[in-house]
């Protein structure tokens, strides 16, 4: 769960590659990506309506059993329908993903500009405060909160957003102060235009898509950390269902039933994949714009 | 060099007062008492007086901080409060399962996955290396302890050839059951850790095989695989070392989910434990270590950067 | 002899030809120049004859190596003539050049290659070539990282380089372009001097028509990947055939009378 942030591995992918770009939208890892994330959010929509079973609806007549008409995914060692767990352990990881992002980049975002904005000082003491909070993981971050306000969907929401912004103000603020060393941007600035409309006309519309691309990967993030934090009991706390509490409750029973652990954790490579390719794919299809920015940059 | 040496410690021993007051002030000022919560509902208002002197926290908070850092720099992280044992104890108790796993899966890491990055990259249109990139892409999508559980299930329950968790009582005096018991750990922690390595060597060695160099060796008679040989290791070590800082990082970390798939004692039970129990000593004290570790292994990663490239030595 | 011939040579992308029907011959003391404006297909032309040209490419034609077809051969046989029959000199010294390998070591690795040499023989040939491209104290420089040298410099070890091992061809892809003016000439008199002692065949690439004037005796001009001239310098000079060459060297006239440029020797 500490996985850092594969954050540009995939930028200088080929650099001898002719200028074959495929355009739009048609990129393959967007579409499987898209279609990916889509299948899993679909899941949690659906379960806001309609789900096989209740959520404690249990069946002690079918415990542990193997997939079947009545139980699609199997039942686990109570008797509970796990396809309903499922669909209910998406709308947490959807949820808490989601929410886990928006923290990372109120936070993030805002101290990444400040960082590129203000003057060498600033600078300096926000890169350093950046550089502990990354040398503060997330785990341990959520293990501290827990211990003293206890286990709780919102611990584990800014746990998780606050460990993911660390990375998050990084990249806001390397791309950010590309652009500020730009000549258009000390041009703008020798006219007297003022820091707060340079950002707004100068800055966020030559840093959204990083960013965009940045969210989609910070979201996959997430969804494992919340996963890992669950497993541990650290997550949401029952009886909210989770991918990572399944998991931690079929270890005991892998050897009767080990396709109640197979199916929580594809459901998490599912949704991770699904959106690292997003990621992938926006920056394929962003890529002109990205691709003229980098050559400004390299001038 | 030397001037950049004591530039660098001094903004490690800035870090770490920093990350000590952010263990301290998450813990101490945010709202609510840490002593009632510590407690079980109905505990009598002695027992809760009891804890918070135990705690420090019927001192003025300035004092209290003041306190924490004191013993922070002298090397006291106060005493469990449940075992009433100096935490420093506990945690070196632990360190015999928790190092040798973090180092080995670390070491087995970089063996496997350097070579296998560096085919990825040459062979980066080819079937094999658009697998090898797939499986390690899945590889870092996959939880930990996901990969964890399936490696029991196969090795322990399917095959019976390993145990499928636990540590010998007796720990390294039984060097043969020390170790048998550490492989699937090992095996999961690096495979968790080698697809991310596999990912960062694959990216490091195309960003070697872009440069003009390449391409200058290649025009003077050197085959692809030897132009690589003998650009990319100079050119790639600094990337490199600072992929192994994260790695061994992460390796540290990882041990905290793995020790609890294996049932494992070590510094990552030990914690989770703590937490469980809200024994608040040993949490902050082993959070700070953690946290600790790396920052030191950050400032290595600096320090042998800037050996390893004569570039970045003129400079500030 | 001729070393070097292509005919019809051909490069295309994704179906777009990028170059057409290029056909040249070299032999060891030609000096031949090839002129276009930027984006003709100068450098993927010479980047073809050494069979380097960007993974998606693909070329049509014969490109013929001591007579023998090198078109579309494996990588084992283009080794074979690279730096040994042919070698090139790119335009920007410094990326050319690893940052992190001492000087000496860069010119000594194709001696080892090629030509089996031990470390110190090799390394001892290194420093004599030094001291034939004129740079100073030989035996100290050859331990010195690129970023310590100028550009000039640079571009000198990079000549050394490409030459170290005997190349009866040497392409060289605008090699002052990146220098100031009197660097240039330097270099240019350099180049002038190597490929009189070594007897190399040399194709000599530029947009900058006095420098290559100054330097080639055969000038090939190319625009929009086809070559459109073909000729000895003095006869594309005086009786330029097609409108871009005229275009060419009116543009160069105008500059020669407000300067003339500080190349060595004049127009031949
Ligand atoms: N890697 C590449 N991918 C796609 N197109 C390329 C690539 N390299 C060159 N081209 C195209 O091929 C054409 C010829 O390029 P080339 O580099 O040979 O020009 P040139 O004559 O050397 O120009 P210059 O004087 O600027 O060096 C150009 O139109 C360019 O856009
Ligand atoms: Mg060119």
């Amino acid at each position: 769960m500490s996985t850092p942030l594969v954050e540009a591995v995939e930028t200088v992918e080929a650099p001898d590659a002719p200028a074959r770009r495929r355009r739009g939208w048609r990129s393959p890892s967007f579409l499987v990506g898209a279609a990916l994330l889509l299948a899993v959010l679909a899941l949690a929509l659906v379960s806001l309506l309609w789900s096989p079973y209740g959520l404690d609806h249990t069946d002690p007549t079918a415990r542990l059993a193997g997939p079947s008409p009545q139980h699609w995914a199997g039942t686990d060692r109570l008797g509970r329908d796990q396809f309903t767990q499922l669909m209910l352990g998406a709308r947490t990881a959807m949820w808490i993903g989601l929410a886990s992002v928006a923290v990372a980049f109120v936070i993030g975002v805002p101290l990444g500009l400040l960082a590129a904005a203000a003057g060498r000082l600033a600078e300096n003491a926000v890169v350093g405060v950046i550089d502990i909070v990354i040398a503060f993981p997330t785990l341990l971050l959520a293990m501290l909160l827990v211990t003293v306000y206890g286990a709780s969907t919102a611990v584990a929401i800014s746990a998780i957003g606050i460990g993911v912004s660390a990375e998050v103000a990084r990249l806001t603020r390397i791309s950010a102060s590309r652009v500020f060393t730009q000549d258009y941007v000390l041009a703008a600035r020798t006219c007297g235009t003022g820091p707060l409309m340079i950002l707004v006309r100068h800055v966020l519309p030559n840093i959204w898509h990083t960013l965009l691309v940045q969210a989609a990967l910070a979201f996959g993030v997430a969804v494992i950390a919340e996963a890992s934090l669950s497993y541990l009991g650290l997550g949401t706390p029952p009886p909210a269902p989770s991918w990572g509490r399944m998991l931690q409750e079929a270890q005991s029973t892998v050897s009767v039933a080990p396709w109640n652990v197979l199916l929580p954790g594809l459901a998490v490579a599912v949704t991770v994949v699904g959106v690292n390719l997003l990621g992938d794919g926006l920056r394929e299809v962003l890529d002109p714009q990205l691709r003229q920015e980098r050559q400004a940059g390299e001038r | 060099m030397l001037s950049y040496l004591i530039r660098r410690v001094a903004w490690l021993i800035g870090s770490l007062f920093v990350a000590g007051s952010a263990v301290f002030f998450l813990l101490r000022v945010l709202p609510g008492d840490p002593a009632v919560t510590l407690l079980a509902v109905g505990s009598s208002p002695d027992q809760i007086d009891a804890i918070r002197h135990q705690l420090g926290t019927d001192r003025p908070v300035l004092a209290q901080y003041g306190h924490w850092l004191g013993d922070l720099a002298t090397g006291n992280l106060g005493d469990s409060l449940f075992t009433q044992l100096p935490v420093l104890d506990q945690i070196a108790g632990r360190l015999p399962v928790t190092v040798p796993l973090a180092l080995s899966a670390f070491v087995l890491s970089i063996i496997v996955a350097v070579p296998i990055g560096v085919f990825a990259a040459v062979r980066r249109r080819g079937l094999l290396g658009v697998a090898v990139s797939t499986l390690a892409q899945l590889g870092i999508a996959l939880p930990i302890f996901w990969v964890g559980i399936m490696v029991v299930w196969l090795v322990a329950v399917q095959w019976r050839a390993l145990p499928p968790g636990g540590f010998p009582r007796t720990g390294w005096q039984d060097p043969g059951a020390a170790i048998q018991s550490l492989v699937l750990p090992v095996a999961t922690l690096t495979i968790a850790q080698g697809s991310v390595l596999v990912r960062y060597v694959r990216s490091a060695t195309l960003d070697v095989l872009s440069q003009e160099y390449v391409r200058t060796a290649r025009s003077l008679g050197y085959s692809l695989p030897r132009a690589l040989w003998r650009h990319g290791p100079r050119n790639g070590a600094a990337t490199v070392v600072q992929i192994l800082g994260i790695l061994l990082a992460s390796s540290l970390l990882g041990t905290v989910v793995i020790e609890s798939v294996f049932a494992l004692p070590g510094l990552g039970s030990l914690l989770l434990a703590s937490v469980k129990a809200r024994d608040l000593p040993i949490v902050q004290g082993t959070v700070f270590l953690m946290t600790a570790t790396v920052l030191v292994v950050g400032l290595v990663v600096d320090v042998v950067q800037r050996l390893v490239d004569p570039r970045l030595r003129g400079s500030a | 002899m001729t070393v070097l011939e292509t005919t019809g040579l051909t490069i295309t992308l994704d179906g777009q030809p990028l170059v057409r029907d290029v056909s040249l011959s070299l032999a060891a003391r030609d000096r031949v120049g090839l002129i276009g404006e930027s984006g003709s297909g100068k450098s993927l032309t010479a980047l073809a004859l050494l069979g380097l040209l960007p993974p998606g490419m693909r070329t049509s034609g014969r490109i013929l190596i001591d007579g023998e077809d090198h078109l579309g051969a494996p990588d084992r046989r283009w080794r074979r003539v690279r730096g040994r029959t042919v070698s090139i000199v790119f335009q920007e010294p410094l990326t050319a050049l690893d940052p992190l390998m001492p000087v000496g070591r860069q010119i000594a690795g194709p001696l080892r290659l090629h030509q089996g040499l031990n470390r110190s023989d090799a390394e001892r040939r290194a420093i004599e070539w030094c001291d034939r491209v004129h740079l100073p104290d030989p035996a100290r420089l050859v331990r010195a990282l690129p970023h310590e040298l100028s550009g000039g410099q640079r571009q000198r070890v990079a000549l050394a380089m490409a030459l170290a091992c005997r190349p009866r061809v040497l392409i060289a892809d605008e090699p002052t372009t990146a220098l100031d003016v009197t660097v240039q000439a330097q270099i240019l008199t350099l180049l002038d001097e190597l490929i009189e002692e070594t007897g190399v065949g040399l194709l000599f690439i530029s947009h900058d028509l006095p420098v290559v004037a100054g330097l080639a005796r055969h000038l090939l001009v190319m625009r929009t990947g086809r070559l459109v001239e073909s000729g000895p310098v003095d006869d594309v000079l005086r009786r330029p055939r097609s409108g871009y060459a005229r275009q060419l060297v009116a543009s160069a006239a105008q500059v020669t009378r407000l300067a003339r440029p500080s190349v060595h020797g004049e127009y031949r």
